[in-house]
């Protein structure tokens, strides 16, 4: 039913919600006014089981089935780009938006992207089955898993796919570091 | 045989005393010397991978359906010069190691510019007569960095598209000419005709390593006729150059530089990944990504832009858009300053003489101090720029970091300059740390007025 | 005196190189060692094509290269103490500068030269700059093709319908039938619980049951305005703004678009939506002012 000033009424959230926040280990929340964020779930898989079994049986949307063996890569890279990459990152690496930390998505289930996207958590808009329909979310899902799971690194070392601030950072701590001392090698020498 | 062959040679080129005196040219060769060397092979290497991703990259904006190899985006429409990079990058067999080795050059060659420049102002190198080749020094610098600008911006990719886009307002934000220059360059109001693309292909390609390359050519016929700097240092005069020969002991040590130069870029180039424009996605005007940010040489633009404070001012009837400070007035004083750099030295140290010996930096304190405070009110942004999200991984929130950058971007130059100044008193009265390669010893004055060696390290 | 004295040749260059056959040694190791090298980048070129180990055997075939030639450059480098002398400048008659001033001595009708050449020169230069004048007025910037009865369509070009967006939700949209990428074109459509708008006075109906819609376009610098930040708990989290991911530029979605923080000067531009018939949404007028960064010049 929910206690003021500390936690909100969990009638209606649906097992959807009680999953996502549970298994991402985001509930329980250390202090009210934190940001949840994800870390080791608080509760064994079998007691999430039966916590979710039990908040659904109050009512509200279910845990939703994702299958990204169902969806298309360019779909779901599509509009990933256009809707999630704004906050998410193009990899999903994640980010910052004014007040928040945005996750990275490399541990994300296919099922907790579903979840997430229909619930909204915290500061995340959220997305209802007539504006993203099942093929859609097993498409982003595909997107998701993919990018970040098997990222196409041709070009070797990725440094954590997060573009030119590791890339200028290896050109002046190894490259210029290796050149510097090269060059110290090749100078002026003591008789 | 090898000296009968450099004699037809020399012969047939009418210029025996000028290939003598060449080859028997003296080069002081203290290792920081070699700083500027760095760039220029950077720059070579540039040059040659460069040519062969021309070979393959086609400039136009012309879109098509994607039929290579990336499953993401297969079956979607991209432009003609984001498909040919992807395919340079997957169907080319060493397309992906040129491309990658030219970007890692495009980094170190700015990087060793900058290195380079450090010790060039806090020697004291740039002092008469040598002006002129510090202007051409740091016309060198401005043109590089708007090279690599428009080298990565040719793909047409999601980052360097968001750059450009921003690129365009800072020209718009340009007081009184802003609305026309940013429609002359764009052809229009962006994104344009397209022929953006165009331009900064034949700007990247062909103009700007012209008039590098003639830069370049008239920087070295500048020092090779003056001469090169040196330090002070037993049998050093300002009337006399010691160090090494160019033949053999130079020249072969540049060529052996050149090669680990062009080995440690190509290392990278295939060994670190640089710039995947194919996980990026194409450009599209709609659509942006978290993390975006620019090549590390414009990092201190990115972190202006961040940390001025929302102020859009009407004076006299003109607009003065929020980019302008950030992105115009910002790097115009920066450069400014580093233009003036020789002149306003000679107003501070009121020393008008010629000078062919370097000082080291701890004997001209206050320059020292200038030329680090001046580098941290540079290098301030560049950490704004960058830091959000360690400052976030930290539970610190963006906008209480951007206050704590307006701060340091104050205070921190100044708290290098005082401290740099004691450093520098310091090393100078403890005589610590003397010059590598000298083996003299610190003298002081005795209270009787004669001289002995002051007592502790040498 | 100490220290050696300037050498002015004639001397014998072999004098000034000493041998150093460990040197030598090491030097043609290095060398065998980039020969075997480069045979694996052949190699690797040939049989696998993998960007990785050909960038470490070229990469290495240079770098060994380069060291080999290091090493033995610096047996021959004769210890750094060859010196020669500079070539300063010496005081000569007549001076260059001299030598260019020289002919003034003979021109008699000085001013008269002078004033000409200053006429002639000022004339050039205004010959030169008039041609700008072609390049035209300056282009009308900040437009956009939304009009009144514009109806909104996604990415895919299909109409938007209102009831596919749930609350807290956003989309991208576009002028139907206008180009997807001018700066004016780009719409980001967002659904806020009506209860927490607090539009300025005249905009009370520009939103249809929630949902409003701004330009997408940044007014700092261009990017497109891809974050919402909508508040699962309103009463423990941030409010309901569009967020710039570039240098973080946020705007108020319940009132109008106001900045809340960050470097944009102005506010986003809003779009007044209504309801067609069929559920599907259109323009109700056109933007609220110009969209995309701000230009400077005398009529932004």
């Amino acid at each position: 039913m929910g206690v003021e000033h500390q936690g909100p009424s969990l009638v209606g959230v649906g097992g959807l919600a009680a999953d996502f926040e549970l298994s991402t280990g985001r509930m329980p929340l250390a202090a009210p006014n934190l940001q949840p964020i994800r870390s080791d779930p608080s509760f064994s898989g079998a007691d999430i089981r039966r916590l979710v079994a039990y908040i659904a049986s109050l009512g509200g949307p279910a845990i939703p089935s994702i299958d990204p063996s169902r969806g298309s890569l360019l779909e779901g890279r599509d509009l990933f780009a256009l809707q999630c990459a704004g906050c998410h990152q193009i990899s999903g690496a994640g980010g910052v938006v004014t007040g928040a930390t945005v996750p990275a998505l490399d541990q994300a289930t296919p099922t907790q992207i579903g979840e997430a996207v229909r619930l909204g958590p915290y500061l995340m808009p959220r997305f209802g089955p007539e504006q993203l329909d099942q093929h859609q979310l097993d498409s982003i899902a595909l997107y998701v898993t993919q990018t970040t799971r098997h990222p196409d690194d041709a070009g070797g070392l990725p440094l954590g796919h997060l573009g030119p601030i590791p890339e200028g950072m290896v050109a002046w701590l190894v490259a210029m570091g290796a050149l510097l001392v090269v060059a110290r090698m090749t100078g002026e020498r003591a008789s | 045989m090898i000296d009968r062959l450099v004699d037809a040679v020399d012969e047939r080129t009418g210029g025996s005393r000028l290939v003598r005196k060449a080859l028997r040219y003296v080069f002081p060769d203290h290792w920081s010397f070699l700083l500027g060397e760095i760039a220029l092979y950077s720059f070579v290497v540039l040059v040659a991978t460069g040519i062969y991703l021309a070979l393959f990259f086609e400039p136009s904006l012309t879109r098509h359906a994607y039929q290579g190899s990336y499953a993401p985006l297969q079956g979607r429409e991209v432009t003609e010069a984001y498909r040919s990079t992807l395919d340079l990058s997957f169907h080319v067999k060493a397309g992906l190691l040129m491309r990658q080795t030219h970007h890692w050059a495009a980094l170190v060659f700015i990087a060793a510019i900058l290195c380079h420049l450090l010790r060039i102002l806090l020697t004291g190198a740039f002092r008469r007569p040598r002006e002129p080749n510090h202007l051409i020094g740091a016309a060198m610098l401005s043109l590089a960095i708007l090279e690599g600008f428009a080298g990565y911006s040719l793909p047409d990719d999601l980052l360097s598209g968001m750059g450009l886009a921003i690129a365009y307002s800072v020209a718009l934000s340009v007081p009184v000419v802003g609305e026309r220059l940013g429609p002359l360059l764009w052809s229009g109001e962006y994104p344009g005709s397209g022929v953006i693309e165009s331009r900064l292909y034949l700007l990247h390609v062909l103009v700007i390593p012209l008039i590098l390359a003639g830069l370049i050519a008239i920087h070295l016929m500048m020092i090779a006729l003056l001469k090169h700097t040196q330090f002070a240092g037993p049998g050093r005069t300002e009337r006399n150059v010691v160090g090494t020969r160019l033949w053999p002991g130079y020249a072969l040590r540049s060529l052996g530089l050149m090669a680990v130069v062009a080995g440690v870029l190509l290392l990278l180039g295939g060994l670190v990944q640089i710039n995947p424009v194919w996980q990026y996605g194409p450009y599209d005007v709609a659509a942006a990504s978290n993390g975006v940010q620019p090549d590390w040489y414009m990092g201190w633009l990115i972190g202006a832009l961040r940390l001025m404070p929302a102020v859009e001012p009407t004076v006299l009837g003109v607009t003065v858009p929020n980019p302008f400070f950030g992105g115009v007035l910002f790097p115009a004083v920066a450069f400014g300053i580093l233009f003036a750099w020789p002149f306003l030295d000679r107003m501070v140290s009121r020393d008008r003489r010629p000078h062919h010996l370097l000082e080291r930096p701890r004997d001209a304190p206050v320059r020292t101090a200038a030329v680090l405070g001046f580098a941290t009110w540079v290098i301030v942004p560049f950490l704004a720029g960058a830091s959000d999200r360690i400052f976030v991984s930290f539970d610190v929130g963006y906008e209480l970091q951007v206050t704590v950058m307006r701060v340091a971007w104050v205070v921190a130059p100044a708290v290098v300059f005082l401290v740099a100044m004691r450093v520098c008193r310091r090393l100078r009265s403890s005589g610590e740390r003397p010059l590598r390669g000298w083996d003299g010893t610190v003298l002081e004055r005795s209270e009787s007025g004669g001289f002995r060696p002051r007592a502790g390290r040498e | 005196m100490t220290g050696p004295r300037a050498q002015l040749e004639p001397e014998d260059p072999r004098r000034e190189v000493t041998a150093d056959p460990t040197r030598e040694l090491v030097a043609a190791v290095l060398l065998l060692a980039a020969a075997v090298a480069s045979a694996g980048f052949v190699a690797a070129y040939l049989l696998s094509g993998d960007t990785q180990l050909m960038g470490l055997a070229i990469g290495a075939t240079f770098v060994l290269l380069g060291l080999a030639l290091i090493v033995f450059a610096a047996g021959l480098a004769g210890e750094g103490r060859a010196v020669e002398e500079r070539a300063l400048p010496e005081p000569v008659q007549p001076s260059a500068g001299e030598i260019v001033t020289a002919p003034g001595s003979a021109i008699t009708r000085r001013r008269l030269l002078a004033g000409a050449a200053g006429v002639a020169g000022a004339s050039l230069g205004a010959a030169a700059i008039v041609p700008l004048a072609s390049l035209g007025p300056a282009p009308a910037l900040g437009r956009s093709a939304w009009r009144e009865g514009r109806r909104l369509v996604d990415d895919a070009g299909h109409p938007v319908k209102a009831e596919i967006m749930e609350t807290g939700s956003f989309l991208t949209a576009f002028p139907e039938g206008a180009s997807k990428v001018a700066l004016g074109s780009p719409l980001v459509v967002v659904r806020i619980d009506p209860s927490m708008l607090n539009p300025p006075p005249g905009r009370e109906d520009w939103a249809v049951d929630g949902i409003l819609a701004f330009s997408k376009i940044c007014t700092h610098a261009g990017c497109a305005v891809a974050m919402l930040r909508y508040p699962l708990f309103p009463d423990r989290e941030p409010g309901p703004a569009l967020v710039c991911p570039c240098h973080y530029s946020t705007f108020d979605v319940t009132r109008a678009g106001e900045v809340l923080f960050g470097p944009a000067g102005r506010q986003l531009p809003q779009l007044p939506l209504r309801l067609r018939p069929d559920g599907t949404l259109e323009a109700a007028g056109p933007m609220s002012g110009p969209v995309g960064p701000a230009a400077s010049g005398v009529d932004w």
